[in-house]
C-alpha cells in the first residue's frame, strides 16, 4: 500500500503510523452530554467500503493526514493534511 | 580543569570503503533547526539569503552548497548545516549540532547501495541534486540529500550512528558482491 503525503509525495506504507477513524477532527463540545461523548469515545463503525482515517507520517515529515481509502478494494483514494481538513469542517 | 576529549558521532567507525563506494563522516561547525513563524517564511528566506546566500528551501529541496546547506526537514522547518547563524527575526532557531550524525556516501553505484535500505526512488532521473527527503533507513528516521551525481548526505540521530554505519556497510558489501558476479 502506498499513501500520498501532501508534503513528501507518494511514499511506502512503512513510513506511516495508523491512528484510527478521523474522528478527532469532529470532537463534541465539552457540554454535549453523555450520549455524544459515549459515542465519541467508545462507539466505532466497522465499514466495508469507504473509510476516512488519521495517519501519522512518522517516518517522514511528521504531518498528520486524513486518508480516504476503500477497505474492500484496498484503494487509497485521497489524502489531505489533517490541519486543512479540520479547517474545512470549522 | 579537566580537558574533555570530544568524540564525533561516528568516531572510530568511519571512513570506510567497499568496492567503488566510500562512506565518510561530515562534521559541520553547527546544525541548527530554523522554523519560520506563521506567515514569516518569505521574510526568513530573505534574511537567510542576505546573511548566508541561501534561501529557505521549499518542501523536499535543499538550498546552498558544500559548507552551508539549508535542508527541508518538515512543514515550516529546515535544518541549517554548516555555519553558526545569527538570530533571524521571525524564526525560531534551535542548536542541534550534537543531535545528528551526518554521513556521506560517495562513488559509482551508491544508488544501488541505498536502494537496499531506503524506500524512496533515488534514481538520478527522479531524485536530482538538491533534492532531499525525510524517510527511513530501514527502521531509522533519516534525512537524505543528493549532493552530487554520485554523492548523498545522510543524517540520522546521533544515538543511532553505529547502527546506521552497520546497516550501510552491510548494504555496501552486498552491492559490491552483486556487481562482482
Amino acid at each position: 500500500m502506498r499513501i500520498t503525503c501532501p508534503h513528501c509525495g507518494e511514499r511506502d506504507l512503512r513510513e506511516f503510523t495508523y491512528r484510527g477513524v478521523a474522528l478527532a477532527l469532529d470532537r463534541p463540545a465539552p457540554d454535549a452530554g453523555a450520549a455524544a461523548w459515549d459515542d465519541y469515545v467508545h462507539l466505532r463503525d466497522n465499514p466495508a467500503g469507504m473509510t476516512r482515517d488519521l495517519w501519522y507520517h512518522s517516518g517522514g515529515c511528521g504531518a498528520w493526514l486524513v486518508v480516504t481509502r476503500d477497505t474492500i478494494s484496498h484503494d487509497v483514494i485521497s489524502s489531505e493534511l489533517a490541519s486543512t481538513a479540520r479547517r474545512a469542517t470549522k | 580543569m579537566a580537558d574533555l576529549i570530544a568524540k564525533t558521532p561516528c568516531e572510530g567507525l568511519l571512513p570506510l570503503s567497499v568496492g567503488t563506494c566510500t562512506l565518510s563522516e561530515v562534521l559541520p561547525d553547527a546544525i541548527t533547526s530554523v522554523s519560520p513563524q506563521s506567515g514569516k517564511t518569505r521574510a526568513v528566506s530573505d534574511a537567510l539569503k542576505k546573511a548566508r546566500g541561501l534561501g529557505f528551501p521549499s518542501p523536499n529541496r535543499a538550498t546552498g552548497r558544500e559548507g552551508a546547506r539549508c535542508i527541508w526537514f518538515a512543514p515550516d522547518q529546515a535544518m541549517l548545516v554548516g555555519p553558526i547563524p545569527d538570530p533571524i527575526k521571525g524564526a525560531s532557531l534551535c542548536d542541534q549540532s550534537d543531535g545528528w550524525a551526518i554521513m556521506r556516501l560517495k562513488g559509482a553505484g551508491c544508488v544501488d547501495v541505498l536502494a537496499r535500505l531506503i524506500p524512496v526512488d533515488l534514481r538520478a532521473s527522479v531524485f536530482k541534486r538538491g533534492h532531499t527527503a525525510r524517510t527511513m533507513l530501514n527502521h531509522m528516521p533519516l534525512s537524505i540529500t543528493r549532493t552530487g551525481a554520485n554523492s548523498f548526505d545522510l543524517m540520522v540521530f546521533r544515538s543511532m550512528a553505529r547502527t546506521a554505519v552497520h546497516e550501510i556497510s552491510g548494504a555496501m558489501k552486498l552491492a559490491a558482491a552483486r556487481k562482482a558476479q
